[in-house]
């Protein structure tokens, strides 16, 4: 699965995407989430805001209960400040 | 019509796109956010906007539709600039085009609205107060939220 991040997230985990196996017990966004501060001190400082950080599964947005089976590109970002 | 671009537009090239020669358009709308020297309390020497470039196109495109269900609308066209901007200089360009004004008017502040809260584009800004990420306003998504308030007006629309 592709991971994407941007603005402020992608700062700081230090990487605007990956390639990347998930864990199978991963089944949704919010899953995801907690899953990502576990790797390491650089995801755990992106992600620890983890309640404002929005998610969009294949170029859609997505609650943080969404599932995520079948998913080909999830990105993580902060609330949009276009306009 | 939706461009994602680095490059400024101009308005009055932009209308004539619009407009494509037509003859049966009565009322046009155009809304230009422009960059302001200042953010809510610190001066701004310039901005940086990145997007998330496949998501934008989508999300502006699903905004354009819903706008022209909702509103008898002849022709819409958003632009939105990427990369380094300074103040004065034009980011985001959203026009309608109707037979008559209410619809316009009413489309080009939705469509707005919309661009705000779901278009997948993000403001850095450097200024010699410090440089950070832009934060979303709770006043954006109550603007958003007040149309889905209200009726379609497709019907009532039409006849004004």
């Amino acid at each position: 699965m592709r991971l994407l991040y941007f603005a402020w997230v992608r700062e700081k985990t230090g990487i605007s995407s990956e390639e990347i196996e998930l864990p199978a017990e991963i089944e949704t966004v919010g899953d995801l989430l907690r899953w990502q501060k576990t790797r390491g001190e650089e995801f755990a400082a992106a992600f620890e805001k983890d309640k404002v950080i929005r998610a969009a599964i294949d170029q859609t947005h997505a609650r943080h209960d969404a599932a995520i089976a079948g998913a080909q590109e999830i990105a993580f970002f902060p609330p949009v400040t276009g306009g | 019509m939706i461009r994602i671009q680095e490059a400024d537009f101009d308005l009055a090239e932009e209308v004539e796109i619009l407009k494509d020669g037509r003859t049966d358009i009565g009322a046009i709308v155009t809304f230009t956010g422009v960059v302001r020297d200042r953010g809510s309390d610190k001066v701004i020497d310039s901005m940086n906007l990145e997007h998330y470039p496949g998501m934008t196109e989508k999300e502006l495109a699903r905004i354009e539709a819903q706008a022209h269900e909702r509103w008898p609308l002849q022709a819409s066209l958003i632009v939105h600039r990427v990369g380094k901007l300074v103040p004065g200089e034009n980011i985001v360009l959203v026009a309608t085009a109707s037979e008559h004004r209410h619809a316009a008017f009413e489309a080009a502040s939705f469509l707005m609205d919309y661009l705000k809260t779901d278009a997948p584009f993000w403001k850095f800004e450097d200024g010699p107060d410090g440089a950070g990420w832009v934060e979303a306003r709770d006043s954006d998504d109550a603007a958003k939220e007040s149309w889905s308030k209200q009726p379609s007006n497709k019907e009532e629309a039409a006849d004004v």
